[in-house]
């Protein structure tokens, strides 16, 4: 205690010359003096309606071990990382993270995450093989605890289907046919479009066709964004775009939504989270859809890709690693914090016996049509092909959006796209000094 | 005070040194102006000259990574030099959207300034009804947040949701795609002009207004045409606000983001480096790279500085031989 005493004095003498400055050192000198006593811990996180979940714990289990959680809002997805690895050069991220599986290479690179193996653990069984080993990096170390996941499905108006005489595809090959059946029969509307504005579906559907775009050897990154794999999903999307089969204008916009809404695009390649996007995007034509599972690339496979889903994760600026780590396996094992988590925030959880438990026993409202949407998701859940993220994948995602949606524009060559994509991503980590295997 | 007293006897007696002066007090007085200055200038150096120096500096480095990049002590700032000046130079993406902006810029101020100044005549001849009225209505978009216009002019320029798209197919007339190819300039300046020409219209306006009424009275009495007077009086009299307008406009033009930037999840046209500071944006916080975000910053704030200074000057050396020339005749 004599440290925190002088330290104290310290700072306070500081905070009288300095001002504003010093708030920010009394604030840590609190903390030190908490780590015999309570703890309280930030969590940035853009989950909505976590502040409720939170409350649980805070009320419940983290009452009982005095470790108090509080919520900062952010912004979703890439923003989240850079602001994450910009407080963490300044030494002052937050405790606990909402990280993107994708994005976890990135941030443990720069240092930012802390390696919780010792206290997450036994945590393992809880979740599938693939999802577990997207946390560990392929290492012996555990760097964040699975939250949710996106497994990918097919989207579909069952009205329309019905009314057009089309079959739900299957196979790759048959979704191709039925888009071309369709713009024989009706003109103007379009099974589904190619959008170049979200790099995770791409990835996700390279993911399902076996694609590994990063992976280690020795020392080295390989990069294999053009693998055979990658280059077959492109050249099946290239070429529906090319012949008009399908439209090619980003998804997200309002003519998107209006598209679904009235009846000029009737299917949509998604994940498990679509009935929120549908929900709003298309709110006339609810209960008229349909989930099957993604077509597949061969008769009798059956695999799916991931698109989204993300984690929690202890920051290494964090001085109380343990009680975040013990507060990041409660909010993503726990029975009564996961259906917090599915009724407050709407996610689809990772750890699997979640997926069948009391909120996931009745479908999404917009698909009362489905009474067994859920059970479905969990089998198709089951079927996610492993994946491979690498240290810039931000670079590669950004690469994917001007060259695709180039490529998408000028009805020109996908394959040429993706070596873009390739080059662009091998030149970056070389840049940066890593050593990339040819 | 005493430096104080003996500057009123410098004014009352109207040669300043034409007595000797105790040197204390007026090294009194050479010290006053800096201490005047101390607040102005601590703030120029923390929020101004200290970033930038921090950007400079952060411009010369860059990242090292060793092994595979993962766990602690993987990466490491080292001196760069002029690396990120020689990729930022060399980078056809950063060139190429130079180039797109001054296609943009080529469109948005000639056309901007053009309409700012037939406004502002307008509003100024002696004919106009409802002056106060419009001038508020042309100079209203000036108040909408780029961001809020772009998404305006976005949605009207999407064919399913527009309202104008709506009406061409009623009548059965072409509808044009305004967010592909060449109509994508077009569609980007019209956001610029629509938000700036009212801005630059008061400006001009302003200067219209302090014209004294005797040299229209003069002008009229020799016959002069209302048209006569706004070409060769009303505009030689405010080329200084034209000058004046033009140089934020390129400035404005060279800093061009929002407007593309919000168009760009509309379209598969906008690319996510369409303009220079685009590029600066992705590079420092989609890629995470801010060294060299920080380099091709450091070369549009130059090239700005080139471009708008060299533009004042020359318009100044053109002012200063016309009124040699006038002297002359």
């Amino acid at each position: 205690m004599p440290y925190t005493k002088r330290r104290r004095l310290v700072s306070s003498a500081v905070a009288v010359a300095l001002g504003a400055t010093a708030l920010a050192a009394c604030g840590s000198s609190s903390d030190d003096e908490a780590q015999s006593g309570p703890v309280s811990l930030t969590y940035w996180t853009w989950a909505p309606g976590m502040d409720k979940v939170v409350d649980l714990w805070n009320k419940g289990p983290g009452k009982k071990e005095q470790i108090t959680v509080t919520v900062k809002k952010q912004a979703s997805g890439d923003t989240l990382v850079t602001k994450i690895l910009t407080a963490h050069k300044a030494g002052k991220a937050p405790d606990l993270v909402q990280a993107e599986y994708q994005a976890l290479p990135t941030l443990v690179s720069n240092d930012a995450l802390a390696d919780i193996s010792g206290e997450v653990g036994d945590a393992k069984e809880k979740f599938a093989d693939g999802v577990w080993q997207q946390t560990t990096l392929g290492t012996d170390a555990v760097y964040a605890v699975p939250q949710d996941i996106g497994p990918m499905m097919f989207y579909y108006r069952e009205d329309l289907f019905k009314k057009y005489g089309l079959k739900v595809p299957a196979t790759w090959d048959e979704f191709a046919e039925t888009a071309r059946a369709l713009k024989k029969k009706a003109p103007d509307t379009d099974l589904t479009t190619f959008s170049a504005n979200d790099s995770g579906l791409f990835a996700g559907l390279a993911q399902q066709a076996g694609a590994k775009w990063w992976t280690t050897s020795g020392d080295k990154w390989k990069v294999g964004i053009n693998d055979a794999a990658t280059q077959k999903v492109a050249e099946f999307w290239g070429d529906l775009v090319k012949e008009g089969a399908i439209d090619d204008q980003p998804m997200y916009t309002p003519a998107w939504n209006k598209a679904l809404n009235t009846g000029k695009q009737i299917a949509w390649v998604s994940a498990v989270w679509a009935p929120g996007t549908l929900t709003t995007a298309a709110p006339d034509t609810k209960g008229k859809w349909a989930m099957a599972p993604l077509p597949q690339w061969s008769d009798g496979e059956n695999r799916t890709g991931s698109w989204g889903g993300s984690s929690t994760a202890v920051t290494t600026d964090s001085e109380h690693k343990d009680a975040a780590a013990k507060f990041a396996a409660w909010l993503n094992t726990d029975g009564d914090a996961l259906s917090a988590l599915a009724k407050e925030s709407g996610i689809y959880p990772a750890s699997t016996s979640a997926q069948l438990s009391g909120a996931f026993t009745s479908p999404p409202e917009y698909f009362s049509n489905q009474p067994d949407f859920y059970r479905k998701a969990a089998e198709i859940a089951e079927t996610t092909a492993p994946s491979a993220w690498g240290p810039n994948v931000n670079v590669a995602y950004t690469t994917f959006k001007d060259a695709f949606g180039a490529a998408a524009k000028n009805k020109s060559d996908f394959t040429a796209a993706l070596d873009t994509m390739q080059e662009e991503t091998v030149a970056d980590l070389e840049k940066q000094g890593f050593e990339v295997a040819q | 005070m005493k430096s104080a007293s003996r500057r009123r006897s410098y004014g009352v007696e109207g040669a300043p040194y034409a007595h000797p002066s105790p040197t204390t007090a007026l090294k009194g007085a050479l010290r006053a102006p800096y201490f005047f200055l101390v607040p102005a200038v601590v703030l120029f150096l923390l929020f101004f000259a200290l970033p930038i120096g921090y950007a400079v500096w952060l411009s010369f480095r860059k990242v090292k990574v060793s092994g595979l990049g993962l766990g602690s002590g993987a990466r490491t700032e080292v001196w760069a030099g002029l690396e990120n000046y020689t990729d930022a130079l060399s980078d056809s993406e950063l060139l190429d959207g130079a180039l797109r902006v001054l296609g943009y810029g080529c469109i948005v101020v000639p056309v901007m300034l053009g309409l700012a100044l037939l406004f502002a005549l307008m509003l100024d001849s002696e004919k106009v009804r409802l002056a106060p009225f419009t001038r508020l209505a042309i100079f209203l978009p000036y108040a909408v947040p780029g961001v809020v216009a772009a998404l305006l002019w976005g949605f009207l320029y999407l064919p399913d949701v527009s309202p104008f798209y709506f009406v061409l197919e009623k009548l059965g007339l072409p509808q044009p795609d305004l967010l592909d190819g060449g109509p994508l300039y077009l569609a980007l300046s019209n956001i610029a002009v629509w938000g700036g020409t009212g801005f630059n219209m008061i400006v001009i306006y302003t200067a219209l207004q302090a014209v004294p009424a005797e040299v229209y009275e003069a002008a009229k009495l020799d016959g002069a045409t209302p048209l006569q007077i706004a070409l060769k009086i009303k505009i030689p009299m405010v080329a200084p606000s034209l000058v004046l307008t033009f140089f934020f406009s390129i400035i404005a033009t060279l800093q061009v983001f929002s407007e593309p930037t919000t168009l760009k999840p509309l379209t598969n046209s906008v690319s996510t480096t369409w303009s220079p500071l685009m590029k600066v944006y992705q590079d420092a916080f989609g890629k995470g790279d801010i060294h060299a975000a920080a380099a091709q910053a450091t070369l549009i704030a130059l090239a700005t500085l080139v471009l708008s200074f060299g533009f004042l000057r020359a318009a100044n050396r053109r002012n200063r031989q016309d009124a040699r020339q006038g002297a002359a005749r």
